[in-house]
């Protein structure tokens, strides 16, 4: 396997808060390889989005406290003087947020705010950037890309507005793009059209891709590696079929179960099967429980060292399947030995 | 007594829209509900799917007289709601409950729980006397799965399922006879969405309820559903059996939406055939002439631009389809 694209060792956020030190990301390390697709999952308040955020320089110095190290291309971003973040942004590493009204400036053309972003990496002339831009918009799918250049966003629909904000993450050719929750406000057909179009730019520029989500069904279609995050920490990780088929950690377990899902078989009586639910909510960041972060919901906690001591995330069995040609390692942090010698 | 509790025929509701900013042009009339026909049974689940803007909720709310429909007819319980006096809209409006989208904005973040749920109970005067309706709200709470001890709390101190079933509990307390639930489960996390599903399914059956399940989440709603009507453009152009239209749609837009869902199983996901469809939802101010699909059909042909089509049978028993592939049928 080539060098990979990010390599993230013992990534730690801590927020002042209020209330306290939270303690949102806690240890993560993975990495990403050219043209392939991570996908981190987990519910509100695992710290998915502020593990992407912190790696990318955007959170607020005042609160935020970030530990570890983040190497992209073998350059930490995490040391990095912000005057070289700023280069490294764009063909480095391009972001898409979930709500493409608020990503995008009301007040700009579409044009302006794609050419900025041209011209602040390149001595690009203004009439050169314009034609470039032109050019992206009609490779992420939009009509009649010379008009649109020229609207505003409030005149665009939802997927038109999220292709926009697409077009210039990927102006720049960034060796990486994170999506956070990037089809998430968008309804089906259209995230399967914005779906396509990332696979297809995926296989055309061997760019590596994080997405983030708590669709399911959206990372079993795209991704080649799943991170299970919950309190901050990964707790599952491995090729996509080992997490989503043959998952380990109850709290994964107990994800895929509250899933309605499609494909479901009826049950004897000719009804879909009540959901399997986790009872109870996720710990506050502010006061994680000592152990195993799940223990306090876990439906077989039972091992001694379920509330004192936090478990390794470790290899179980060998990796399942691997996938598109790669072998990875299937891993999990638990004590839970019925879980572990399935 | 009919089999039917709420039935539609040609339902419209249309707004006048003023031109938009500064762009000139006389303004137009935005046809968010279309000519809708529709029946829901007693103690039935009916699931209502659309992508937003196809009117699921507009119709959702006409179907209560919370918006006034500007044409056709509503009938619930045999009477028509259009023409009903105060007293009998009030009645109504007890008889049919609304649980809404987002816990955070329905619930009034200065009264507390009890205050909450206790309202529809002075409103219909369903129980004298401050006891009474106290030991009221505490079985209600109990009902929705919280611990009637919390009455007394503000609703920042819950979480999102948590106001969630409040808003449930709130809706229940006019002991409601037809409940519309409008993208109930849409804000909630994943483990929340499934304790809320199974509680509004748990609740359904225990109370009889019939249930107007709206939602553009199409896995929750084959879960919950025992009919699923799907919405395009202001119109219903297809409805059946959950099983049926889940697993064998007649209409091709319904096949695209169900072909979009992705499914939590990797080598399922990635062999399945995803139909793409061209192009954005047409503008409901703007529908184009015959069947509203036509623009982004895969089948489009001679018929399609001319004739606007009429739901017909097709399929299983009971399944509807708006579309010309089986039959030029216009609607009358």
């Amino acid at each position: 396997m080539s060098a990979p694209v990010l390599d993230v060792e013992d990534l730690r956020v801590q927020l002042r808060t209020p209330r306290g030190t939270a303690h949102v990301v806690n240890g993560l390390t993975y990495s990403v390889g050219p043209g392939e697709t991570v996908a981190v999952v987990g519910e509100s308040g695992s710290g998915k989005s502020v593990s992407v955020l912190a790696l990318l320089g955007l959170l607020p110095d005042r609160v935020a406290t970030v530990s570890g190290r983040a190497l992209l291309h073998g350059e930490d971003l995490l040391s990095m003087p912000p005057e070289r973040l700023r280069q490294v942004r764009g063909p480095g590493a391009g972001m898409v947020f979930q709500d493409p009204m608020t990503s995008l400036n009301p007040v700009l053309t579409i044009g302006k705010q794609i050419v900025e972003g041209l011209r602040a990496h390149s001595d690009m002339s203004t009439a050169v950037a314009r034609r470039r831009a032109a050019e992206l918009l009609g490779e992420v799918g939009l009509p009649d890309p010379e008009r649109v250049l020229d609207r505003y966003p409030h005149e665009l629909s939802g997927g038109m507005r999220q292709r926009v904000v697409i077009a210039i993450a990927l102006s720049n050719s960034p060796a990486l793009l994170i999506a956070d929750e990037a089809t998430t406000a968008l309804d089906v057909t259209v995230q399967a059209q914005i779906i396509d179009l990332v696979e297809q730019l995926q296989s055309d520029h061997g760019t590596g891709v994080i997405w983030i989500t708590h669709d399911l069904g959206v990372v079993a279609g795209i991704a080649d590696r799943v991170l299970v995050m919950y309190g901050g920490r990964c707790v599952e990780d491995g090729t996509v079929d080992d997490v989503l088929e043959h998952p380990v950690h109850p709290y994964t377990r107990g994800l895929l179960g509250s899933l309605p899902d499609l494909a479901t078989p009826l049950g004897p009586d000719g009804e879909v099967p009540d959901l399997v639910t986790v009872p109870g909510l996720p710990p506050p960041p502010t006061d994680l429980p000592a152990g195993c972060v799940f223990w306090p919901r876990c439906p077989v906690r039972g091992d001694t060292r379920c509330e004192t001591e936090q478990p390794p995330l470790v290899e179980i069995a060998d990796g399942h399947s691997g996938h598109r040609g790669r072998e990875l390692p299937h891993r999990a942090a638990t004590w839970c030995a019925e879980a572990a010698h399935e | 007594m009919s089999d039917v509790l709420v039935s539609a025929r040609g339902l419209e509701v249309h707004f006048s829209v003023r031109s938009a900013g500064l762009r000139r042009g006389a303004g137009g009339v935005l046809r968010a509900v279309d000519g809708v026909d529709l029946d829901i049974h007693r103690g039935e689940t009916l699931g209502l799917v659309g992508e937003s803007g196809c009117g699921k909720s507009t119709l959702g709310n006409a179907l209560l007289h919370l918006v006034p429909p500007t044409g056709g007819r509503i009938t619930f319980d045999g009477a028509d709601i259009t023409s009903l006096d105060r007293r009998g809209l009030k009645e109504m409006r007890r008889r049919a409950g609304m649980v809404f989208q987002d816990p955070f904005a329905s619930l009034d973040p200065r009264r507390t729980v009890a205050q909450t749920v206790a309202e529809p109970l002075e409103v219909h005067k369903l129980r004298s006397g401050r006891r009474e309706r106290a030991a009221r709200v505490g079985e209600l709470l109990e009902l929705v799965g919280l611990d009637p001890a919390v009455a007394g709390r503000y609703p920042h101190e819950f979480s999102g399922g948590q106001r969630q079933r409040v808003g449930i509990a709130r809706a229940l307390a006019g002991e409601p006879d037809f409940l519309v639930c409008d993208e109930a489960i849409a804000s909630l996390d994943v483990s929340v969405q499934a304790q809320v599903l199974n509680l509004l399914r748990r609740l359904q059956r225990r109370l009889g309820l019939t249930l107007l399940f709206i939602s553009h989440d199409l896995a929750a709603v084959r879960h919950l559903a025992d009919r699923i009507a799907v919405m395009y453009l202001g119109r219903v152009v297809e409805m059946g059996p959950a099983a049926a239209v889940g697993s064998d749609p007649q209409m091709p837009y319904t096949q695209a939406l169900l072909s979009a869902v992705p499914v939590p199983h990797p080598a399922l996901e990635r062999a399945r055939k995803r139909i793409v469809l061209r192009g954005d939802v047409p503008s409901p101010s703007a529908v184009p002439s015959g069947c509203r699909f036509r623009t982004r059909c895969p089948y489009a042909f001679e018929p399609c631009p001319e004739v606007d089509p009429a739901l017909q049978e097709v399929g299983a028993p009971g399944q509807l389809a708006a579309c010309h592939l089986h039959g030029v049928v216009p609607v009358s």
